[in-house]
């Protein structure tokens, strides 16, 4: 086999691998939000699981590309906007800024190590809910009480969740890194 | 000249091109973060056209949700019937110590739930809600909870019916218990609906007793009703009813019950318990077309029936004895009375005869003359002197009417006829018509006579 034709093979299943990876993820996204939607309905006490954000930091971080890690934020935002009772753009601006960020952080820290990966999904959650609640007072004049020790509970509570999660993400090889 | 024209030409290219290879540098190097700005802008622009205009990108939103509720259908059929079946079997891990407990309280309860327990067995929710939207004159629409919204911070829940329904943004949504939220978004085959725990949600409510008004507004389960003020009445358990004043609940319909209230520093803080429970409800009803309703008198669990009245205990024989009416009936309660007064027992061995032609003085009084001449007036007598007075006129009771009839009619005491909760020694009285003072005089002694009653009346 020449040089030439092993290239073409290789370069053909990158390209299959990159469209089983978008479909995939795409799928995945979907499924996030859906359960999003239903799993506290299934489960109960269960409403303060933000898988969609989960995804988003995990693809973040393993990505190490600040435009697809935002674009990927800003699509999860989206979707989970159109589900939600609120305008569109809230948790769009929120996730684009948290997926950019993460990428931007992958960049300098070890993400595979599991402390390093609590550690961040933990801020990471803590941001998002912050600057959620931000956007809501600013942008749409909504007086909602913030309540800091049960968004840090709520934090420590899905990075628990999330390194299992990653874990099971790092062998699916969605990001693609 | 051209030479230099020609040099100029070629500075000002050059330049040009410094000027490109630097923005190109610039652009290359923050390209990433000109990007975000550009992404957040647009999304900005776009929140921003929402909030003023007020309109929504309903497109986006009935596609997104017309294509995720379909699968509620499927996914609330795979948890009733699939799930479900594991749900019981973990529920039946503790079904022991549950029915240990159930066999407790069932022993208590059945005493008091006779007439509640027609009402649990049509418990039974979509029956419940069928009986609630016969009974309520505003028209309804039932709908089945299907799912979450997926902001978090948000009480909001998706319901299987939609504008196809007749359900439109606004409508109020309640249960038979209470009230549960209003529709923020309605799609064809779903709606959106926010719950009234949600902290952006406030309902005009109304107190029972005052009809105080006031605003409920809840974060999560802690529901405050604000605007009362410190002056106003309003007591621990009362009940709390839509005002109407909202526009989106008719008036008439329960909210909770006051759990607690105490003065704040400008207005009442009264928390309120809400009975609607709106979290956990998995039917509703949609309120089509509301019509308001007067705040009821009785709370809302009294007025879906009357009850009845507790039965009578007749285990004990503590019924009370029907008041008698004959001319026969009276006259023996007057010789009963008189009897007592003057301690004189009837059918006794031994007992004083009295006299029957005293006239009759409420308790409390003595009736004999004697008595006026031995005794002070009560108005004048020291404490320690009107105990005997009082002692002396016992208010007759059933059980002792009874025991005095028996006593009238001459019976004799038996051994086994002794009751069955022996009442307290009653303190002697002091008889002054007694010439031993109550003791009870062998037969055949000489008796003292009794005087005869002033002729101005019963003594004072």
């Amino acid at each position: 086999m020449t040089e030439y034709s092993e290239s073409l093979l290789r370069k053909s299943r990158e390209n299959w691998f990159g469209r089983f990876q978008v479909v995939v993820l795409v799928a995945i996204t979907l499924v996030a939000i859906i359960a999003q939607v239903y799993i506290p309905r299934l489960i109960p006490n269960t409403g303060f699981l933000e898988i969609p954000l989960l995804l988003t930091i995990y693809f973040g971080l393993m990505r190490h590309n600040q435009l697809s890690a935002l674009f990927f934020g800003a699509f999860v935002g989206l979707a989970q906007d159109s589900l939600s009772n609120l305008p569109y753009g809230m948790y769009g601006i929120a996730k684009t800024l948290v997926g950019y960020f993460a990428a931007s952080v992958s960049m300098r820290f070890d993400v595979d190590n599991i402390f390093i990966r609590f550690t961040l999904t933990f801020f990471f959650f803590f941001f998002h809910q912050f600057f959620y609640w931000i956007m809501r007072r600013a942008l749409l004049g909504q007086v909602v009480p913030l309540d800091p020790q049960k968004i840090l509970l709520q934090a420590a509570l899905n990075s628990v969740v999330a390194v299992p999660l990653y874990l099971i993400l790092d062998r699916m090889r969605l990001s693609g890194a | 000249m051209a030479v230099g024209q020609y040099n100029n030409a070629s500075h000002r290219e050059s330049s040009r091109f410094e000027e490109r290879r630097v923005v190109e540098a610039i652009l290359s190097r923050y390209r990433n973060l000109l990007v975000l700005a550009i992404v957040v802008v647009a999304q900005l622009v776009l929140l921003a056209w929402q909030v003023k205009t007020n309109q929504n990108v309903r497109l986006i939103r009935v596609w997104a949700v017309t294509a995720v509720t379909p699968m509620a259908g499927v996914i609330e059929a795979v948890r009733r019937n699939t799930i479900g079946f594991l749900e019981d079997y973990f529920i039946l891990l503790d079904v022991r110590e549950q029915n240990r407990k159930l066999r407790t309280e069932n022993g208590q309860l059945k005493l008091e739930n006779v007439y509640y327990r027609n009402q649990l067995q049509t418990a039974d929710r979509a029956k419940a809600l069928s009986a609630f939207q016969a009974q309520t004159p505003s028209k309804t629409v039932a709908a089945r909870v299907i799912g979450n919204t997926t902001a978090s911070s948000a009480q909001a829940v998706f319901i299987d019916r939609g504008s196809t329904s007749g359900i439109e943004t606004g409508m109020a949504v309640v249960t038979p218990d209470g009230i549960v939220g209003k529709v923020v978004a309605e799609y064809p085959l779903a709606s959106q609906i926010l719950l009234v725990t949600d902290p952006t949600f406030a309902v005009g409510v109304e107190s029972q007793k005052g009809h105080i008004h006031g605003t409920l507004q809840c974060n999560g389960a802690n529901c405050l009703v604000d605007f009362v003020q410190n002056e106003e009445k309003v007591a621990s358990g009362e009940w709390f009813y839509t005002s109407g004043e909202d526009r989106i609940f008719p008036k008439g319909f329960p909210v909770g019950t006051v759990s607690s209230v105490k003065p704040g520093q400008f207005m009442k803080e009264i928390h309120l318990a809400l009975s609607g429970s709106p979290n956990a409800t998995d039917e509703v009803l949609v309120i089509l077309h509301g019509v308001h309703q007067q705040i009821p008198t009785t709370p809302p669990q009294q007025h879906m029936a009357k009850p009845l009245p507790p039965p009578p205990d007749d285990a004990n024989g503590t019924a009370e004895t029907p008041k008698l009416s004959t001319e026969a009936d009276s006259i023996k309660q007057k010789y009963i009375a008189i009897g007592e007064e003057e301690n004189h027992t009837f059918g006794g061995v031994g007992s004083n005869i009295p006299n029957f032609n005293l006239t009759q003085h409420p308790a409390g009084q003595a009736s004999a003359p004697a008595a006026t001449q031995a005794q002070k007036p009560a108005s004048s007598a020291t404490p320690a002197e009107k105990a005997p007075v009082k002692a002396a006129a016992p208010k007759p009771s059933g059980n002792a009417s009874n025991q005095a009839f028996a006593d009238a009619l001459g019976a004799r005491q038996s051994p086994g006829s002794q009751p069955a909760h022996p009442q307290p020694p009653k303190p002697k009285a002091v008889s002054p018509a007694s010439p031993n003072n109550g003791t009870p005089l062998p037969l055949g002694a000489p008796r003292k006579k009794v005087t005869a009653p002033p002729a101005s009346g019963p003594p004072q």
